[in-house]
């Protein structure tokens, strides 16, 4: 059975704008070559850690959210620790209220998108 | 032998009519909490960053796990702090 789940990981400030970008088509390919569907992504950029990880401040932070058999988790978590430029991940299982949730944030986001481009 | 039982005040005394807490998940209908909306889990915490208990925040036990779950995640990906002081 198929479950859909949320992963949000943290990469290290260090890095480039490219190799960031790099960094999240890896794992974006990897998801994808394990049969997962992507139902969306967020990049937050980077952003302010509430206390220091690996004495570092900042992080640029990446949200996954996707389609998947539970058995693919354990790679992509595997994938996670055995990666450097990652500091931080959170894979989460989301429930229908979290998936209805996330569908309304959306739809709320694009809403507001198409209505800027219309005034403009 | 005067009347001792009845004191009579002055002005009234002032009773308090306690506001009745509620749950705020229930009444307005949430049914998932974010652990990503660091704004929103702020009303659950004290200053030090410590979760507030249901006898402050008026959360129902169902709701009170789940801010909790929110808050704890919050912290593993570093949107709230684990410890904190003058957080507010």
């Amino acid at each position: 059975m198929t479950n859909q789940y949320e992963a949000v990981f943290i990469m290290t400030p260090v890095l480039s704008d490219d190799q960031m970008k790099e960094a999240v088509s890896k794992f974006e390919k990897l998801l994808l070559d394990k049969g997962a569907e992507i139902v969306h992504q967020e990049n937050w950029g980077l952003r302010k850690l509430a206390y220091p990880i690996q004495r570092k401040n900042t992080g640029f932070y990446h949200l996954f959210e996707f389609k998947a058999e539970g058995s693919l988790i354990k790679d992509l978590e595997i994938q996670f620790i055995r990666d450097e430029r990652i500091m931080r991940f959170l894979t989460v299982k989301l429930d229908k209220h979290a998936i209805s949730y996330n569908q309304r944030k959306r739809d709320k986001k694009n809403a507001l998108v198409a209505e800027v481009k219309e005034n403009n | 032998m005067a009347n001792q039982t009845e004191i009579k005040y002055l002005t009234p005394i002032a009773v308090d009519v306690k506001k009745k807490k509620y749950c705020r998940f229930k009444k307005m209908g949430i049914k998932y909490i974010d652990y990503k909306d660091a704004s929103f889990l702020l009303r659950f915490i004290n200053e030090q960053g410590k979760i507030l208990p249901r006898r402050v925040t008026g959360t129902s036990l169902k709701y009170q796990r789940k801010v909790g779950q929110a808050v704890k995640r919050a912290r593993h990906i570093a949107v709230l702090p684990y410890v904190a002081d003058l957080l507010k």
